[in-house]
């Protein structure tokens, strides 16, 4: 077994995710009170400093400017990280039917292999609503650690190819008041749209 | 009766060719539909999914595969508590009589190294599979379009259960930008 270096970010909080029950209610009203949400046992998201396909610094202010989908993951990961980006790029394309602004953010927590370029191209490669971001490791673990992510890279990474842990979890932000609710891995596109079209307030 | 002589001519016959353009069998081990996701341009790795079938009395084993790239692995993706883990395997168990499906989210062909050479929908790509007891299968993988990608032109009628209609319909979507 291949030794790894754990960088657990808030398991207590990860916990809280892991048995959150989404709680579906009424999409009559017009707040975002009466949108489904997730319940969450602590506080999530908040300031981050990653840097973009550009290779520029941003910050959370520069990036999250409209209601955002985002996903921690790494680009080497060709199974379960692609299945989960095209489901929330599906949500996109959804709602830009609908006329709701939306974009997604995929955040690498693979920083020796996804640099900005290659971060760049695999967000593209989703759709041009699509913020790749990566960083240094510090930034990244930074990041991680305010969404209570968690990921765990090798210990030896001399194999090129190496895999990565990593939670799956999509996380629901808005412009003005941050973190919303989050969605697990069998959320479907409809669903997931119908979540962030109620607290964009369509 | 099945004499020997038989089980060879069969064995020869079914070794000749495949037995549809999406069936590749060896012995008792058919091999169906093998198909891979499109990626992104600067994609290193890729994954690979089919459905083995053991039509045989006695168990056998997906002990390797082999392509062009420069690794090609079987591995096991699993999830726990919304964590997504992903490791190699040696060997994948195929039991007597049953089918195995290597899907989306489980056990999955790791293609490794496309370096540059990324997987477009409606490409093929040539493998074999090597069973303990079944022997070398050549089989080729269809790359299908993921619904999603390709800037929202996806739609579900590009992946149905033919690769080829997903290449027509994803082939606008991967072509390069002007």
């Amino acid at each position: 077994m291949r030794g790894k270096t754990l960088i657990a970010t808030g398991a207590a909080g990860l916990v809280a995710l892991g048995v959150g029950v989404i709680a579906f209610t009424s999409f009559s009203g017009g707040g975002a009170e009466n949108c489904a949400t997730a319940s969450v046992g602590a506080d999530i998201g908040g300031p981050f400093e990653l840097v973009n396909a550009a290779g520029e610094t941003v910050t959370d202010a520069d990036v999250i400017t409209a209601p955002s989908l985002v996903y921690f993951g790494y680009t080497y990961c060709p199974d379960v990280c692609p299945m989960d980006a095209a489901r929330n790029a599906q949500a996109l394309d959804i709602l830009a039917e609908r006329g709701v602004e939306a974009q997604g953010v995929f955040i690498s927590v693979d920083p020796e292999r996804d640099t900005p370029e290659v971060v760049g191209d695999y967000a593209a490669a989703f759709g041009d609503d699509i913020v790749g971001l990566t960083g240094s490791e510090d930034q990244i673990r930074a990041a991680s650690r305010a969404y209570r992510t968690f990921y765990s890279l090798p210990e030896d990474r001399s194999d090129p190819y190496y895999t990565v842990d990593h939670s799956t979890f999509t996380y629901l932000v808005m412009p003005e008041t941050g973190f919303a609710t989050y969605f697990n891995r069998d959320t479907t596109p409809e669903e997931m749209a119908d979540t962030v079209a109620c607290f964009a307030g369509s | 009766m099945i004499t020997r002589t038989d089980c060879a001519f069969l064995a020869v016959f079914l070794l000749a060719a495949p037995v549809s353009a999406q069936q590749f069998t060896a012995g008792d081990i058919t091999v169906d539909q093998p198909y891979a996701f499109e990626t992104a341009p600067m994609a290193r790795a890729g994954g690979g999914f089919l459905t083995v079938v053991n039509e045989g009395d006695a168990p056998d084993r997906l002990i390797g595969v082999r392509s062009e790239l420069p690794r090609t692995e079987i591995h096991l993706s699993s999830m726990q508590d919304g964590i997504a883990r992903m490791e190699r395997v040696d060997a994948l168990d195929i039991p007597a009589g049953e089918t195995v499906e290597l899907a989306p989210g489980g056990y999955h062909v790791m293609f490794l190294g496309l370096d540059g050479n990324a997987f477009e929908a409606g490409e093929e790509i040539d493998a074999t599979l090597v069973f303990e007891t079944a022997g070398e299968v050549d089989v080729t993988f269809t790359v299908r379009a993921r619904d999603g990608m390709g800037d929202g032109h996806g739609s579900m009628e590009d992946h149905g259960e033919m690769g080829e209609h997903g290449a027509e319909g994803m082939s606008h979507d991967m072509a390069p930008a002007e």
